[in-house]
């Protein structure tokens, strides 16, 4: 309960702010220079820009909040859907009132968003069609149906003025005290429900018969986030647009779920990346004047999926490849050591190997064993000889060297002694483990066979001692250190 | 309440006018509602059989920023600069969508709600950006207008005066039908078996990228008429309509057609009546049909009131099993 805290200061921040605003796009009003606009918004003198402000915040964290269930959920296009299906509603709440009424047209929006939910199951269960094919059969009827009443009610009188045309592109200026008021609750009510029922939520997202058959209520839980999910679009709507307030509810979640792998994580992280996405946007529509606020924010928010789809730390694109490269190049490395390793184990004498040696085992040409070579220099495991025709261990080229033998050699001897391999069967494998064995695994391995001093094929297997490159052999047991990767 | 909002029924105005004083108008209207709901409603029905229906409704938001890059590039609003943004936003969609899906741990549908929503927020930001320049009306991204559409412009060919419109819009369906009658085997093929298909060297990947590819050259024929959002309607109606009542690939493109040519002639009237945005009444109508369907279909289901028989494949499997 002690996420409840940082709504009390957002509740009286919107009781400060809640004096009536002329509706403008933020931008508006006399052209200055972006430095002077970035200084005027961040001196908060403006009470339209403040509610304004407000309004985003207050619908990025909604939607980033609920939009990290509707993502783990994967009903990304389930809130597509329902934001372009409440229409109707809103046109008919409008016409109930026949003033802009955010109650009414939420009424009628919530009503609309429930007949489209409802339609959508019962197709489902009645058709053969598929899943998208009705959610995209829904979406564009309600649609067409809301755009026809739309141009049904333009037609009346009131409805000239009435700035109903702001929820098909939305205006985060043109909010009104009210509108913001809304959003409060809708947020408010959000976060209450996410905080007294996360273990529920967490069990309807993740496992849904889990939490059945302990007792929760998944089926009205469900409902109940649905209709918090169409609460928060219609609210959002105002400021973003029919189109893009489902991008509101599925970019800072998708993001969230790059950067972190536990559910309270992510709500939090998307619940912040939302706010950041709406408070930057708002902030860059405010410095030139034709810059409209929704988009901005979603392309502020698409930025921030593009940093994390790109350097997300574990599942970042380019950091999964760039750890798949290193690790290559260490494998390679490690091939290589092993290599001169038996080279000089064959030979029995000297301490450095010759490039037409170590090509001869490897067989490749002389230019790529080079390269290979090349690679152990640069990483400070071997150095050339003067005339740059032969290479020498460096002392920690040497101990890795061994630490790989050691795996490889262990491997091979417990293959064929606990899982019964032939002794020609289990050099393949043991040529992939020896780079991913860790080293308590080898210290196991070697406990388990009783500390072997030979493999299959009778080579000797490198003690620990001989890895940290002590030549006498006290205690096998005490040092015991494996190859570390 | 609202008892003046629906207008009343004028026979004179709403159903003789068009066919007889009006009908250099609204024939023409009703002709070009017609082909845009065939060319979609055709590759509607293949977008719903490859489960593609929510591609189809990304790639008709992001051809918008196709449509003011290739403006911007080629400083017109002709028609070649448009099919070339448009095409290339629409495979850029494809791509990314997969690239994102298959990069990542994110799934199908989150991916493809951030790639268009992506997009489309572009193209609106740069609409507000170039709006000097660019004659792109927001509002006719979110529902076109069939009768603002420039019925003025004039192409006589063999002696005929056809509107242009049509004629860019009647060829891309000619092109769209061609090409299905064309491929018909290949894309039945790709669509129920992938590795069928690709076993018997038909490319799927490549069909794919082409099914696409038509995909977006149809979403910006209709741009004009019917906007980025009412296509999707057009896209899945059709094809949703005629998989309610066959489950024969040709007699679902047939009776699609007729879906489309019965929803856009009640359409239009739908919408003269009521003084609405055309296509958006073309979209009633043919959510009307589609619901005419349901029912029929539904009526099917209480008369046997038992369970679905087994499909062909189930019946098979049953089979081979015993």
């Amino acid at each position: 309960m002690r996420y409840r805290l940082p709504l009390l200061p957002l509740l009286l921040l919107l009781l400060c702010c809640a004096t009536p605003a002329e509706a403008a796009r933020i931008g508006d009003g006399e052209s200055v220079s972006g430095w002077e606009q970035a200084l005027r918004f961040f001196s908060f003198q403006d009470a339209s820009l403040r509610l304004a402000l407000l309004g985003a915040l207050l619908l990025g964290l909604n939607c980033g909040l609920l939009g990290g269930f509707v993502v783990v959920r994967r009903m990304a296009l389930v809130g597509d859907m329902l934001s372009h299906a409440v229409l109707p509603g809103i046109v008919l709440g409008f016409l109930w009132q026949q003033t802009k009424d955010p109650l009414a047209i939420l009424i009628g929006a919530l009503l609309a968003g429930a007949a489209a939910t409802a339609v959508t199951t019962l197709l489902g269960r009645t058709t053969r069609l598929k899943p998208d094919a009705i959610l995209g059969l829904v979406l564009a009827s309600f649609y067409g149906l809301g755009i026809c009443l739309l141009g049904l009610v333009q037609q009346l009188p009131t409805a000239a003025k009435s700035g109903l045309d702001q929820f098909l592109f939305g205006q985060a200026a043109a909010l009104s005290p009210a509108d913001v008021t809304t959003m409060a609750v809708a947020t408010a009510l959000s976060l209450l429900l996410v905080l007294w029922f996360f273990h529920d939520l967490l069990a309807l997202s993740f496992h849904r018969g889990f939490g059945e058959s302990v007792g929760l209520r998944m089926a009205l839980l469900h409902q109940v986030i649905m209709l918090l999910t169409a609460f928060a679009i219609i609210v959002a709507m105002q400021a973003v647009g029919v189109v893009l307030v489902s991008a509101m509810l599925i970019i800072p979640a998708a993001t969230a779920y790059l950067l972190t792998d536990r559910l309270h994580r992510l709500l939090f992280l998307s619940a912040g990346l939302g706010m950041a996405a709406a408070g930057l946007g708002a902030f860059l529509s405010f410095l030139g004047n034709h810059l409209p606020t929704g988009p901005l924010m979603v392309l502020v928010g698409a930025g921030f999926f593009a940093a994390a789809f790109l350097f997300s730390p574990r599942h970042g694109w380019i950091t999964r490849a760039l750890r798949q490269w290193l690790r290559r190049a260490r494998t390679e490395r490690e091939n290589t050591l092993k290599a001169i390793h038996r080279v000089l184990e064959d030979r029995g004498a000297g301490d450095g190997v010759s490039l037409a040696e170590l090509a001869a085992l490897r067989r490749e040409e002389a230019t790529h064993s080079r390269a290979r070579a090349q690679e152990l220099v640069n990483a400070e495991l071997a150095t050339w000889s003067a005339d740059g025709q032969t290479v020498f261990f460096t002392p920690a080229g040497e101990q890795r060297a061994r630490a790989v033998v050691r795996n490889h050699r262990l491997w091979e001897l417990y293959l064929t002694h606990a899982a019964s391999f032939s002794p020609d069967h289990v050099h393949d494998q043991a040529e992939e483990i020896e780079h991913v064995l860790g080293e308590e695994t080898v210290r196991q391995l070697a406990r388990r066979l009783d500390f072997p001093k030979t493999d299959p094929h009778g080579r000797p297997i490198p003690s620990v001692d001989e890895i940290h490159g002590q030549a006498s052999s006290s205690n096998p047991q005490a040092g015991g250190l494996g190859y570390q990767p | 309440m609202t008892l003046g909002l629906i207008p009343a029924f004028d026979w004179q105005r709403v159903v003789v006018a068009p066919w007889t004083e009006d009908l250099d108008l609204y024939g023409w209207m009703m002709l070009m509602a017609f082909l845009v709901t065939t060319a979609c409603g055709l590759i509607g029905n293949y977008l719903i059989l490859r489960r593609l229906a929510l591609v189809g409704d990304a790639i008709s938001h992001s051809v918008l920023p196709g449509l003011v890059g290739g403006f911007l590039i080629f400083g017109s609003l002709g028609i070649w600069p448009m099919l070339i943004g448009a095409v290339a936003a629409g495979l850029l969609t494809t791509v990314l969508i997969e690239f994102i899906h298959s990069r990542s741990r994110v799934k199908a549908d989150a991916a493809i709600g951030i790639t268009f929503c992506s997009l489309f927020a572009l193209g609106v930001l740069m609409i507000n950006l170039f709006a000097g320049k660019v004659h792109l009306d927001p509002e006719c991204v979110l529902y076109g207008e069939l009768s603002h559409v420039p019925w003025a412009e004039r192409v006589t060919w063999l002696g005929l005066s056809l509107p242009l419109p049509i004629v860019v819009m009647g060829l891309s369906t000619l092109l769209v039908a061609a090409l299905i009658g064309l491929f018909y085997k290949e894309l039945l093929l790709s669509s129920f078996d992938k590795n069928l298909a690709a076993a018997f060297g038909f490319r799927p990947q490549l069909i794919h990228y082409l099914l696409m590819g038509m995909l977006s050259l149809v979403v910006v024929a209709a741009f004009e008429s019917v906007g980025a959002i009412l296509v999707i309607a057009m896209l899945i109606l059709p094809g949703a309509t005629a998989q309610l009542l066959s489950t024969r690939l040709g007699t679902c493109l047939g009776l699609s057609v007729l879906h489309a040519a019965l929803s856009s002639v009640l359409g239009v009237h739908l919408g003269l009546w009521l003084g609405c945005s055309l296509a958006a009444a073309v979209v009633v109508a043919g959510t009307a049909l589609f619901a005419l369907a349901w029912l029929w279909s539904l009526r099917g289901r209480l008369r046997r009131a038992a369970p679905m028989p087994p499909t062909e494949q189930q019946a098979a499997a049953a089979a081979s099993s015993t």
